[in-house]
């Protein structure tokens, strides 16, 4: 265990246990962006229930100086507010740490720890003589922690509340109150305790040119930057705040000064289904179109998803991943979805999916999905998870090239389709395995019959063997060929050759790296290699090809990485391991290095947690 | 960019239209229904309508679900774009189409399972949203393409081929659609193309969802004795509530009606549709009044038909999200993509 007792400067983690709707979500927030304005590198994990008021919730921070911001598992310091998980939390606090409670109400002493010092704050009681009413006294709380952290880890107290006015400048008496709360909580911390903790803050310049952003935000920023005129969803956790993000910045960006009017048509659907076939109906009309949406509705937009895919039309699906099967942890993290959105629909299916590993990815993947939709006319998924979407992540600053053009891939213009003898939808004629279309609306040489039903490649309904196959083998060396065009995978590579490899996916990367170098302070060096996009090109193959032994590393049960890995590359069954971690919270170091223990024994003694 | 193409045969006696074109031009492919269907019927009053509105053929969305009404998009205008898409979703196809492109003129064509059962919610949905578009429901009381199974439209009582009588409720897409908020109400029988006509032109230049619910007997599955969607049962029991005329834009009303059995309902073009009362009593546009009215014909065992109700006012689905007049699809880059310079502002507010 460690000792945090020592002192640890920019080096450990906590956890803040409140109830679900009392608006500690802000507090939390306020207190992670202080963090990384004070240049430290953070990382924020929302561990939230499915509900709307209640149940216990935790919001976890970590700090690092040396940029792992993965989670931890292990806390230094526990915010306890929440009586409800006393119990839990208490007993989650590291031997030797913290426990910050509220002292209003004495604790019970069946939850009282030899090992950890107990900090008291009469919070409850110092709302009641402080605030009026019983929604400000509950606020107000929230506040008065983040000011006593203040003081017992060294927050600069100018930046907290440089942050309290530019966020009330036009509420003062909103100001006062947070100013008040702050500094109670901060003053009775240095009237009655020992501060600072031996775990502190120290200004770091760790976080110039980066920006805090979930990365549902970036994505939806994504979608506006590549022109997405059309967005069709329906609810669900944890894809809703891609669509708000859309929503969000489309009224910035995309509301025509002269009139008011919107250059842009957000819809929610009845369903997924629905939200399907407006992407569809949409994107055949030439606009570009997509939804957000997490497991149970890619489920749900299956059938429409065959049909985008036989009758090529372009489409982008945003997964944003959560615990399944079925309803499952709404509200954790996993990587489920995999297998699923690589082959969704009956029949002989195989799809395009780009898997971020990180918000920037979000936002650039995004915009990559649009490209290859276009140019492949065939579904592609951008395969996100909770704890990507839907937490604030540190970046480094989003960049946009002036010069991007949306490669709108074969699409006839009036005029080319004038000059054709006559337009066959499905004929590739420079055998590149991608046919022309048109657009509804734009000549009537141009007009096609769209159907899910067997067609050949003229776009005629066929029932005839060969019309069929010779248009699907079509499709498949079509989806095949992008495998050149998704976004190449990450390589990390030691000085020295090594025998062992990892391969990972979206954001087990931070844990992997993590891991990685963990392993290499022990003399034991591993090649990384992190899969961005679907169907894997060569890159990956000569990865797998290259080392003896693979650790394929993903949050699902049933291995699906490897899985696909086995079935699309030429790698053997003997040379991939897997480590697999489902439990719902986003991945840590820890998971990785216990994975990976039992196969590398020897030079693993002691590594571990 | 307007496209006038060479009429297919040019038979001198053919009618042209104003574009030059003639009913020809609007046909589809071969139909391969059952020789008498009732779709086939429903087609052929389809581009009619469209051939005498002078629709450039490629302006034309032609969308469908799956059935064998779903089909018939294959039979009419083979120059206008189509979607065969998948059972009973096809409204949501029309929604996104729309929502991309709100210049082109829409019909989707369903059937009784893929917009009653299957595709109920999407079908409720569109009606809600206000999708502007031709809606035709070709109903028959049976899915046909699955060989017969009853529908969620066959009445209680009615009989399948082998004598099986229905024994759940009917749903009542008229009733449905206008309990939903339907600002365009109609039904019409696969027999009367006089009546159909103007319905189908109607609807066409309404501005929203134009729902046409017509009876279009199955001949293989559901037109014996004993059905209540046979053409015998149907010409039978038909009460004509109203007659409608339409008259295109510009064109002189020369019809003079007798005060008060007339209404003349301007559409959003301005061509103008002309309701006459059969029964005086009527008001096509008391929502409230028609569902009461047509719950007494029903429970005479009558089927009501006719342009039943008509508001022309109603904002569409483009009205509700406020989107540009222009189409979607026709915005430039340069409009929708906000540039380096603006990103770089927004995340000022990201630290
Ligand atoms: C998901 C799905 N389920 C079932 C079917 C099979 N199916 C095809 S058409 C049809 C019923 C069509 O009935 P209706 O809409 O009334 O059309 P009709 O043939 O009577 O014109 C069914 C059940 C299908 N195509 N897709
Ligand atoms: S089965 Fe019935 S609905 Fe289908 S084509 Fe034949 S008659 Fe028409
Ligand atoms: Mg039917």
């Amino acid at each position: 265990m460690d000792q945090p007792s020592a002192s640890r400067i920019n080096d450990f983690a906590l956890k803040v246990a409140t109830v679900n709707g009392t608006g500690s979500a802000s507090a939390n927030g306020l207190l992670l962006q202080a963090l990384f304005r004070m240049g430290i590198p953070v990382s924020g994990k929302n561990v939230f229930p499915s509900n709307i008021q209640g149940l216990p919730t935790w919001y976890e921070i970590r700090v690092n100086k040396d940029g792992y911001t993965a989670r931890s598992p292990e806390f230094q310091l526990i915010v306890a507010m929440n009586p409800e998980s006393y119990a839990r939390d208490i007993e989650e606090v590291v031997s030797g740490g913290w426990v910050i409670y509220d002292s209003s109400k004495e604790l019970d002493d069946e939850f009282r720890r030899d090992d950890v010092t107990f900090i008291g704050l009469p919070l409850a009681q110092m709302c009641v003589e402080h605030f009026q009413g019983a929604r400000a006294r509950i606020l107000m709380k929230n506040i008065m922690y983040v000011g006593a952290l203040a003081a017992l880890l060294e927050i600069d107290m100018d930046i907290v509340k440089g942050m309290l006015e530019e966020k009330f400048s036009h509420k003062k008496h909103l100001m006062d109150a947070n100013y008040q709360a702050i500094d109670l909580g901060y003053n009775y911390v240095q009237e009655h305790y020992e501060h600072p903790l031996p775990i502190r803050l120290e200004k770091m310049d760790a976080n110039r040119d980066k920006v805090m952003i979930h990365g549902n935000a970036a994505a939806a920023l994504g979608c506006v930057y590549a022109g997405a005129t059309v967005g069709a969803w329906y609810p669900i956790t944890p894809s809703t705040s891609l669509m708000d993000g859309f929503t969000e910045y489309c009224k910035r960006f995309r509301v025509d000064p002269d009139t008011g009017k919107h250059n842009f048509c957000i819809i929610q659907a009845e369903d997924e289904l629905a939200a399907a076939g407006m992407v569809i109906g949409a994107s055949w009309m030439g606009a570009r179109a997509f939804t957000p949406t997490s497991g149970p509705g890619i489920s749900l937009m299956s059938e429409f998803i065959g049909l985008a895919y036989y009758a090529e039309v372009p489409s982008v699906f945003f997964d944003v991943q959560r615990t399944g099967p079925s309803t499952g942890m709404p509200t954790r993290t996993q990587q489920g979805d995999i297998m699923l959105c690589a082959y969704a629909s009956h029949g002989d299916t195989k799809h395009i999916v780009l898997f971020p590993g990180d918000p920037r990815e979000c936002f650039e993947f995004a915009v990559a999905a649009f490209d290859l939709t276009e140019r492949f006319q065939t579904p592609v998924f951008v395969v996100s998870d909770l704890d990507i979407g839907m937490n604030d992540w540190v970046i480094p600053k989003l960049e946009w090239d002036d010069s991007y053009r949306p490669d709108r891939g074969k699409v006839l213009s009036a005029e080319q389709i004038e000059e054709l003898e006559r337009f066959y939808r499905y004929l590739d004629v420079d055998g590149d395995h991608i046919a022309a279309r048109t657009l509804p609306g734009v000549h009537p040489k141009g007009s096609y019959f769209t159907r899910g039903s067997g067609h050949d490649k003229y776009g005629r309904y066929t029932e005839d063997s060969d019309a069929y196959m010779e248009v699907m083998d079509r499709l498949l060396e079509k989806v095949e060929s992008a495998a050149d065009h998704v976004p190449a995978p990450e390589v990390h590579r030691g000085e020295e050759a090594s025998s062992i490899g990892i391969v990972s996916i979206g954001g087990c990367h931070w844990a992997v790296l993590e891991a990685r170098d963990d392993l290499a302070t022990r003399g034991i060096q591993v090649d990384y290699l992190r899969v961005r996009g679907f169907p894997f090109n060569q890159t990956v193959d000569d990865f797998l090809a290259e080392h003896d032994k693979v650790f394929v590393i993903e949050q699902n049960r049933d291995e699906q990485l490897r899985k696909l890995l086995l079935m699309e590359t030429a790698c053997s069954k003997e040379t991939l391991y897997s480590v697999t971690y489902s439990g719902g919270q986003p991945l840590s170091k820890g998971h990785v290095l216990d994975g990976l223990a039992p196969y590398l024994e020897e030079a693993l003694m002691g590594v571990g947690s | 960019m307007s496209y006038i193409t060479k009429p297919v045969a040019r038979h001198p006696k053919m009618p042209r239209n104003a574009l030059g074109l003639t009913p020809r031009d609007y046909e589809g492919t071969m139909s391969t229904l059952c020789a008498g269907c009732g779709h086939d019927s429903v087609t052929a009053a389809l581009i009619q309508a469209i051939f005498e509105l002078d629709v450039e053929p490629h302006r034309l969305v032609k969308l469908s679900g799956i059935g064998c009404s779903s089909k018939t998009p294959t039979y009419f205008v083979r120059d206008a774009h189509g979607f065969n898409s998948v059972h009973g979703r096809m409204p949501s196809i029309a929604a996104g189409a729309n929502a991309a492109n709100r210049d082109l003129l829409y019909v989707g064509i369903s059937g009784d399972g893929d917009s009653l059962s299957i595709g109920l919610g999407q079908f409720c949905h569109a009606i809600r949203r206000n999708v502007n578009m031709l809606y035709v429901l070709e109903n028959n009381g049976v899915y046909g393409l699955t060989k017969g199974q009853f529908s969620a439209s066959a009445d209680i009582g009615s009989t399948s081929k082998a004598g099986v009588a229905n024994r759940q409720g009917p749903i009542d897409p008229v009733n449905l659609a206008l309990s939903l908020g339907a600002t365009f109400v109609a039904r019409s029988f696969s027999g009367d193309k006089a009546q159909l006509v103007p319905i189908l032109k109607a609807g066409f230049r309404h501005n929203g969802f134009a729902f046409v619910d017509v009876i279009s007997p199955c001949v293989t599955f559901n037109d014996h004795k004993g059905s209540t969607k046979s053409y015998a049962h149907t010409r039978e029991h038909m009460h004509e509530v109203i007659e409608t005329d339409f008259v295109p834009l510009r064109a002189e009303i020369k019809t003079s009606y007798a005060e008060g059995t007339a209404r003349a309902v301007t559409m959003h073009d301005g061509s103008v549709v002309k309701l006459r009362k059969v029964d005086d009593t009527y008001d096509p546009t008391d929502r409230g009044a028609v569902l009461d009215y047509l719950g007494e014909v029903a429970t005479r065992g009558e089927i009501s038909t006719g342009l039943l109700y008509l508001e022309e006012s109603g904002e569409d689905m483009h009205g509700f999200e406020n989107t540009v007049d222009t189409p979607l699809v026709e915005l430039p880059h340069e409009t929708l993509c906000p540039g380096s310079s603006a990103l770089a502002e927004l995340q000022k507010e990201w630290v």
